[in-house]
């Protein structure tokens, strides 16, 4: 059993910088999550702290039901793959995978079936010989994978392994760990500021900013479900548009209106919505529920305005325009044909439609 | 050359001739590469290569102060080698240079390691260490010696009057402890530069590197030998060949603290080769004496050179 608590978690630097603040993590055993937020959000800090290379402050880790806070990183039982890869510049590929074991006494034909094992599963069998600077970016990588993995550690943490890769690269190797997660089932913390490696690797994602967590969930709820304006806007590419509205009711039904908008509050929302009435929210939908309006639209959750500027992506297209006062995107499908300047009515999904507390940011 | 032409416009036509054709001569990349290079060539003619050529010559002719002497061949050398005090020179060179180098790398290894951790005014105490370095040989020689004075030594007081020592220490006055005491200051003056150059080498090894280890099960011993040692050595390598350089040819460290006594036996080649050729005025005996170092030397840069190149191979 590894599942890894975090109860409390508080990391202050001697500056006084409260880099994270109370954090509060169950990871269940053979779990894959990711700690995703913007630099600077605390998620490394985190990570590092699970390691054992930065000090707590205050709260508990436990691996399993041992607390690990006093335990020096090699007796806590994980394996880490570092943003730059980390690897003994000195020491040939199978050196450098083979170093863990040997510092722990490991017998030398274990520590050969260990790391030839690795090397098969990762494809760099071939490379075993050569030192670190005759491989490309993406093999130092997998030597940096594999070195973690010969170890049969409880935990895997990765810091970022992937953004010192090429795009392409990056969306390959965002598979193959995916697939080794799957293979090895060990429970993996994973640190990433690309919300797309978080939704496409995590088994749970926990969205972080400034030291704060902001959410915990599985990918698709994250999307569905933000639980504020800041998840929101950070899961999902393009971004979420936000607008703020003010809140009328008229006559029972509520309105949202913004300079030269006006919207109906859908049903389903409208009974929260209700409680903010004469005030100004946040409304926030995503670029993939607006489209330009048919006939079969209704008026109530349509608006015109005058397109800004198109960017044709080949499988989509994202139509840029004002609204409200705020720019917006729209993702419509690449047969739709609106150029620059082109006035434009555009619909918006009322089932998709959120709206957040312009103080809190929280989801109404 | 439209730039230099519109430059030079405002100037008058015989002197725009003039920039034109200088600008013209040094686009060619030949006489630009000789022009720049010639300062730096002249300077090592002068000062290097002419002295080293002369030295050569003087070594074997039978010149000395106010005769110029003549060709001998090899005889200063021969006599030089079964010189007694030549010998004992020759030895002590080797002894200071060895014991010397290795105090200096040791203690400079242990300093740089200590600098490199974090801890209050880190700047101001690195900064200090320098010291020693800076201050001119000559006198801080002089402090040591005053220091060792058979009879007003602060050292030789301090011992005694705490009771670690009944008789007074000859420190300079006994040809064992002299040479002994010169290793100490030559460590003194030279461990602040093996420590900050060790420093700085230990600053281009990443933290990771020591955090993955620590990850890997390596103690701080182990991270030492593993990471650290291998990682540091070709700037370990530069240092301490420079060193065996400066600490083999070293003069005024000895020529002041002892003057290669008491009776000869702190003479190093330099000091030797110098209280022959120039305070005994016999200029091509002092010449021959001075180029035995070179082979040596020689030898320690062209043994770097091979080991450098090995390992940019791997």
């Amino acid at each position: 059993m590894a599942n890894v608590t975090i109860r409390n978690l508080n990391k202050k630097y001697d500056g006084g910088f409260h880099a994270v603040k109370d954090v509060n993590l169950e990871i269940r055993d053979k779990e894959f999550v990711v700690l995703v937020g913007p630099s600077g959000c605390g998620k490394t800090t985190t990570l590092r702290m699970v390691a054992g290379l930065e000090e707590i402050t205050s709260g508990e880790i436990l691996i399993g039901t041992r607390v690990i806070n006093d335990l020096p990183p090699m007796d806590r039982d994980i394996a880490m793959v570092f943003q730059n890869y980390a690897l003994y510049p000195h020491k040939s590929v199978y050196q450098n995978m083979a170093f863990g074991l040997q510092m722990r006494k490991y017998p030398k034909d274990e520590i050969e079936k260990r790391v030839r094992e690795a090397a098969d599963i990762l494809g760099i069998g071939p490379l075993l010989e050569r030192k670190p600077r005759q491989l490309s970016g993406g093999q130092r990588q997998r030597v940096a994978v594999g070195r973690a993995i010969v170890r049969h550690p409880q935990v895997f943490l990765f810091d970022e392994p992937l953004s010192n890769l090429d795009a392409m690269l990056r969306v390959q190797m965002r598979v193959e760990l995916k697939r080794l997660h799957e293979r090895l089932e060990t429970t993996a913390i994973y640190v990433t500021h690309d919300q797309v490696e978080a939704m496409t690797l995590g088994d749970r994602v926990v969205v972080m900013k400034d030291g704060w967590v902001q959410q915990v969930g599985e990918p698709l709820e994250l999307y569905g479900k933000p639980a504020n304006k800041f998840v929101a806007g950070f899961i999902g590419s393009p971004a979420m548009n936000f607008v703020g509205v003010a809140i009328t009711d008229l006559g029972g039904v509520l309105w949202a209106d913004a300079e030269g908008l006006r919207l109906k509050v859908p049903p389903q929302m409208a009974e929260r919505v209700r409680a903010h009435a004469g005030k100004r929210i946040t409304l926030g939908v995503r670029p993939e529920a607006l489209h330009p309006a048919t006939g079969s639209d209704h008026a109530d959750y349509s608006f015109d305005t005058a397109v800004d500027v198109v960017e044709p992506l080949g499988n989509e297209i994202l139509v840029n325009f004002r609204a409200g006062g705020a720019p917006m995107v729209a993702r419509v499908d690449p047969a739709v044909r609106v150029k620059a300047h082109q006035a434009i009515r555009v619909a918006l999904d009322p089932e998709r439609v959120y709206f957040f507390d312009e103080k809190s940011g929280a989801a109404i | 050359m439209v730039g230099a032409g519109s430059a030079a416009g405002a100037a008058l036509p015989g002197e725009r001739v003039r920039i034109s054709r200088l600008t013209r001569m040094l686009e060619s990349e030949k006489l630009l590469a000789a022009a720049l290079l010639a300062p730096g060539v002249v300077i090592l003619v002068l000062f290097i290569a002419y002295p080293f050529v002369m030295a050569i010559w003087f070594s074997l002719t039978s010149i000395r102060v106010g005769d110029a002497g003549e060709f001998v061949g090899l005889a200063n050398f021969t006599k030089a080698w079964s010189d007694t005090i030549f010998q004992v020179a020759f030895k002590n060179t080797v002894f200071y240079t060895f014991w010397a180098t290795i105090f200096k790398f040791a203690l400079g290894m242990w300093l740089a390691l200590l600098l490199n951790r974090h801890f209050r005014f880190k700047r101001l105490i690195r900064a200090s260490m320098l010291l020693p370095f800076i201050i001119p040989t000559v006198l801080s020689a002089f402090a040591w010696r005053w220091m060792f004075d058979p009879t007003f030594s602060v050292m030789n007081w301090l011992l005694f009057h705490s009771g670690v020592i009944t008789d007074r220490l000859p420190f300079l006055s006994d040809g064992d402890w002299a040479m002994w005491c010169a290793v100490l200051v030559n460590t003194w003056r030279g461990m602040p530069f093996f420590a900050i150059t060790l420093l700085a080498g230990l600053q281009t090894i990443s933290p990771d590197l020591h955090e993955a280890a620590a990850l890997d099960g390596a103690n701080a011993w182990h991270r030492f030998w593993h990471v650290t040692w291998p990682l540091l050595m070709p700037v370990t390598l530069v240092v301490v060949v420079f060193s065996v350089i400066q600490t083999f040819s070293d003069f005024q460290l000895i020529y002041v603290l002892t003057g290669g006594g008491p009776a000869n036996s702190t003479h190093l080649i330099a000091t030797y080769a110098y209280q022959i050729g120039v305070a005994s005025g016999l200029l091509g005996e002092g010449a021959a004496l001075s180029l035995f170092m070179f082979p040596v030397l020689f030898a320690v840069v062209w043994v770097q050179l091979r080991f450098m190149k090995r390992m940019e191979g791997h």
